[in-house]
């Protein structure tokens, strides 16, 4: 029987559509009225809410909380005091993407970890003598994302403390009654906020979220809009940018860090003091310029999408609907140097956008490379540029 | 202060070019020139920039799109060559049209094509599929007609081999056309809405729902010959691709201004604000620069002009310089301005009793036109010199989509309204204004209960205000009445659609030219591609 997350008996009488996916096992609305589209202007114009749930929490407590988790992602924890959250990942002992997340710091000895897939008996395996309890507190959560330039004044209208968060700073607080941590976290690119509640506190949280937010137009969006908003920010999926190693059946679906652009993420990764699980080989990969691919924004030349399509007799499409495929990307003579992994219109944009893995010597930022489409059932070539990602940052988001 | 911001003093005497009127054409036109490498002025009347799309904050805490209030026909080319998304440009799709009936009813189109049929099908079952064949159709004409949008218009009355190219490219261009669509077109371009619309559809809501967009800013009622070229007009905007769809601005068509003057300003153009030409001075037949109203000259070896036909020939400079031909043209050029706006500041959404407390329907237009007698009736006022008693009204609650709009929880509510003819018979609009305005909040009230309540604030813009403020002759929206032999070869007149004028170095560019009104850019830009082209002859 599939799961209902915290959030449920309230956003069930808030979908207009009846719209919703199965997302790890639970139902996680697409969208809650006609429009996607509207639902990403919110998050892009004024705010939106979005039921994170389902995403997998772990907390990862004890003396050796720090030692333990410096030793499995890849990004060195030690530089998140408390108080602060990283974007992570962990890879396996190739040096291959295993998965990504947030790890939040609560205090010395506390952290919390997210992902999208259970990760529980990994985590657990790896503990060894370390004196270190990982728990699985997925069920025990709520999660509400609040996105979007208005998200500040109106968590503020809650929690004052809101205001003064950092980007990627967290802080404990209440909403009304209920206890909750706001971290300045998302999937979105935007500015926003992600809300941590106890499930039994979830409804009341959300109704004070939706009573202060609706004077501003803010509103439910759904994974359709999550998936626009966060190809615009550059923010990689599992199974769609990348694949989780351990599921991978040949070394074409697996990638590194470094393939992946994070290679920032691995800042530290020659102090001696500090073995992870894949640093041997990601060292070796970085020391011996072996990586396969760059990943990279595409933008693509409107010029010669409008001209393709025009000369087939037909209107250029400008669908802000996410690609579920990969399109190839070819040089000037016809080789493949890559693929799109994810593609769609971008309305802030006004432009075709991808995320992109390509040969690193196609990588550079301004090059041309040539995006297959599918015109009149034959396949065509459109110029695009590459770029950097994300492809839409706003000043924002950050500051 | 930048060295580009706005200014109250022009920093030289001389410029390459000097442009005439800060709306949205004197902006793309000038940012072309610009980044082309001339050193451009442009000469602005108000205190801001944006002509007839500006918002302002006429009330503490409510940002009025005074006039013009939504996006369509935007150019996407300008979009790109200007860099407008750098500078902040955010069209926000409307998702949805509302559509109240008198009976209590409504019709409300969203974004889902089943579920619009559906809708469609509980005022008629015939209408639905009638729908589809009908949208298909129009974008098939739209699909006809863009190029010639985006293209000079071919000098009818020209010989030289440029101009029989241009002619030749035409032939071409709609001999390749299916003759389907070849026909439909005409029937568009000549015929009325009402005509059209009766072919597809029976049900009085939704014919009223379309034919509204014939009349929009023109003097013609749905059932006038002519109505079928506005029709065709405001369906050919491609927002994201899609024909026919509008958006709203992030902070109004002032907020989209605003952009345009910052990328016009990126690439150079100095801005002048809070003053006025008076004239462009010729010399042997040659414009070669501007004098200002306080008497300063400015010297430039181009003056555009982005104003309407009228100033532009008969004000800007001496008719006497000018062909007696063209005179006449432009003296009998009709303007008639028929269109008003009434603007609220509201204390909440409005009410609609079949929706309840609903108030996504306001994301959109909400269209008081429910039929096409009701739209024909409106319009009947206006034939005998009077404005409607129920008028038509074109809203939009762009705060619903756009907390910078209003303060939280509060609204503003922008409404087109027709018609309101320029000349009134036996009146005048500074009399009548809030007479007028009270018949206007008269007719939300009826569709609306309790909207009169609401209402904090109350703006009322006659065609009169709009002459006044925005400049444009008689408040004509479009620069000049959009009808066949106002358009295309022949606007503003035979022989002169080209952007230039009989006086060399002196140019138009504004929407009294070709493709028109609506905040479109394209008369800006191709007029510079004639200034460059000229220019690099000399």
């Amino acid at each position: 029987m599939i799961r209902t997350t915290p959030f449920h008996p309230r956003l069930s009488e808030l979908s207009t559509t009846g719209l919703w996916s199965h997302w790890a096992g639970y139902l996680s609305a697409q969208k809650y009225d006609m429009s996607a589209k509207h639902e990403y202007f919110g998050i892009r114009n004024s705010a939106g809410f979005f039921d994170s749930s389902p995403l997998y929490k772990y907390w990862v407590r004890g003396r050796d909380a720090e030692r333990f988790l410096a030793g499995v992602l890849a990004r060195d924890v030690r530089t998140c005091r408390p108080g602060r959250a990283q974007y992570t990942i962990w890879c396996d002992d190739a040096g291959f993407l295993l998965e990504d997340g947030v790890v939040f710091r609560h205090s010395d000895n506390e952290f919390m970890l997210t992902a999208a897939e259970p990760n529980l008996g990994y985590l657990r395996d790896l503990v060894g003598r370390l004196d270190v309890e990982v728990v699985d507190v997925s069920q025990e959560y709520g999660v509400l994302a609040v996105q979007g330039p208005r998200s500040r004044e109106i968590l503020a209208r809650l929690s004052p403390d809101v205001a003064a968060l950092p980007y990627f700073g967290h802080a404990q607080t209440k909403v009304g009654a209920a206890s909750v941590t706001v971290s300045r976290t998302g999937f979105t690119g935007d500015l926003g906020y992600e809300i941590l509640v106890p499930a039994a506190d979830a409804l009341p949280v959300l109704d004070a979220v939706i009573e202060a937010g609706t004077p501003y137009g803010m509103r439910p969006f759904g994974e359709q809009a999550l998936l626009m908003a966060r190809i615009e920010a550059g923010l990689l999926l599992v199974d769609v940018d990348f694949s989780s190693s351990r599921y991978a059946w040949t070394d074409h679906d697996r990638v590194t860090p470094v393939e992946l652009g994070l290679r920032w993420m691995l800042r530290g990764i020659d102090d001696p003091e500090r073995p992870f699980v894949g640093r041997k080989a990601l060292r070796a990969e970085i020391a011996g310029g072996t990586s396969r691919w760059a990943t990279v924004g595409i933008v693509v030349d409107w010029q010669d999408w409008d001209r393709v399509w025009t000369r087939a007799g037909l209107v250029p499409p400008k669908d802000e609907t996410p690609l579920d495929y990969e399109s190839m990307l070819y040089d000037a003579d016809g080789g493949r140097v890559g693929y799109a992994t994810s593609f769609m219109y971008s309305p802030v944009l006004q432009r075709h956008i991808g995320i992109a893995r390509v040969r690193p010597d196609h990588g550079a930022v301004g090059s041309t490379v040539g995006l297959e489409v599918t015109v009149n059932h034959q396949y065509e070539t459109v110029a695009a540029q590459v770029a950097r990602l994300p492809l839409f940052n706003p000043e924002r988001k950050t500051a | 202060m930048s060295p580009t911001s706005p200014t109250r003093t022009a920093k030289s005497r001389e410029y390459d070019a000097i442009v005439i009127g800060g709306g949205h054409n004197g902006l793309v036109n000038a940012a072309y020139l610009a980044k082309a490498g001339l050193s451009v002025l442009v000469v602005e009347r108000r205190h801001l920039v944006g002509g007839a799309a500006i918002t302002e904050e006429l009330y503490p805490g409510f940002q009025f799109t005074t006039f013009s209030y939504a996006l369509s026909l935007l150019r996407p080319d300008i979009i790109h060559e200007l860099d407008l998304v750098r500078h902040g440009f955010m069209p926000i799709l409307m998702p949805s049209s509302f559509a109240p009936m008198e009976n209590g009813d409504y019709l409300l189109l969203g974004p889902d094509r089943d579920e619009n049929l559906k809708e469609i099908m509980r005022h008629s079952a015939h209408d639905a599929d009638a729908m589809d064949r009908y949208e298909h159709d129009v974008e098939r004409v739209c699909q006809l007609v863009k190029p010639l949008f985006d293209r000079v218009p071919p000098n009818l009355f020209g010989k030289s081999p440029e101009d029989l190219a241009d002619l030749a490219w035409l032939r071409s261009h709609l001999g390749d056309a299916p003759a389907k669509v070849l026909h439909d077109a005409v029937r568009m371009l000549t015929g009325s809405a009402a005509d059209f619309l009766d072919d597809y559809f029976e049900s009085d809501i939704l014919k009223g729902y379309m034919a509204s967009s014939g009349i929009i800013g023109t003097k013609v009622g749905p059932m006038s010959q002519g109505s079928g070229l506005v029709l065709l007009y405001h369906s050919l905007g491609e927002h994201d691709g899609q024909f026919g769809a509008w958006a709203f601005h992030k902070g109004g068509n002032g907020g989209f201004t605003q952009v345009l003057a910052r990328a016009a300003q990126a690439f150079g153009v100095e801005i002048l604000l809070e003053s006025e030409v008076d004239h462009v001075v010729t010399r042997d037949g040659r414009a070669v620069g501007v004098v200002l109203g306080d008497g300063t000259e400015l010297t430039s070896r181009t003056v555009v002009s982005a104003v309407d036909p009228r100033r532009t020939f008969l004000e800007l400079v001496e008719p006497r310089e000018l062909p007696t031909d063209l005179v006449e043209n432009i003296n009998r050029f009709r303007f008639q301005g028929t269109s008003a706006k009434v603007n609220f500041a509201l204390d909440g959404a409005p009410r609609y009793p079949a929706l309840g407390d609903r108030t996504d329907q306001y994301r959109g237009f909400t269209n008081i036109g429910p039929s096409m007698e009701y739209l024909e009736r409106a319009f009947d006022d206006a034939k005998y010199g009077w404005y409607s008693q129920r008028p038509y009204l074109d809203c939009a609650v762009q705060s619903m989509v756009d907390p910078d709009m209003a303060p939280p929880g509060k609204h503003v509510m922008s409404c087109f309204v027709q018609y309101a003819p320029y000349h009134l018979r036996g009146s005048d609009w500074d009399t009548e204004r809030e007479k007028f305005g009270d018949t206007v909040q008269a007719t939300l009230e009826s569709f609306f209960p309790g909207f009169g309540d609401l209402v904090l604030h109350r703006e009322v813009v006659t065609p009169l205000d709009i002459e006044r403020v925005v400049g444009l002759s008689e408040g004509n929206i479009f620069a000049g009445e959009f009808f066949a032999p106002q358009m295309y070869f022949f606007r503003p007149a035979p022989g002169w659609s080209q952007y230039r004028t009989p006086i060399d170095g002196y140019y138009q560019c504004g929407s009294g030219t070709h493709p028109g009104g609506c905040v479109m850019g394209a008369p800006g830009k191709l007029a510079s591609g004639q200034i460059l082209a000229d220019l690099r002859q000399e």
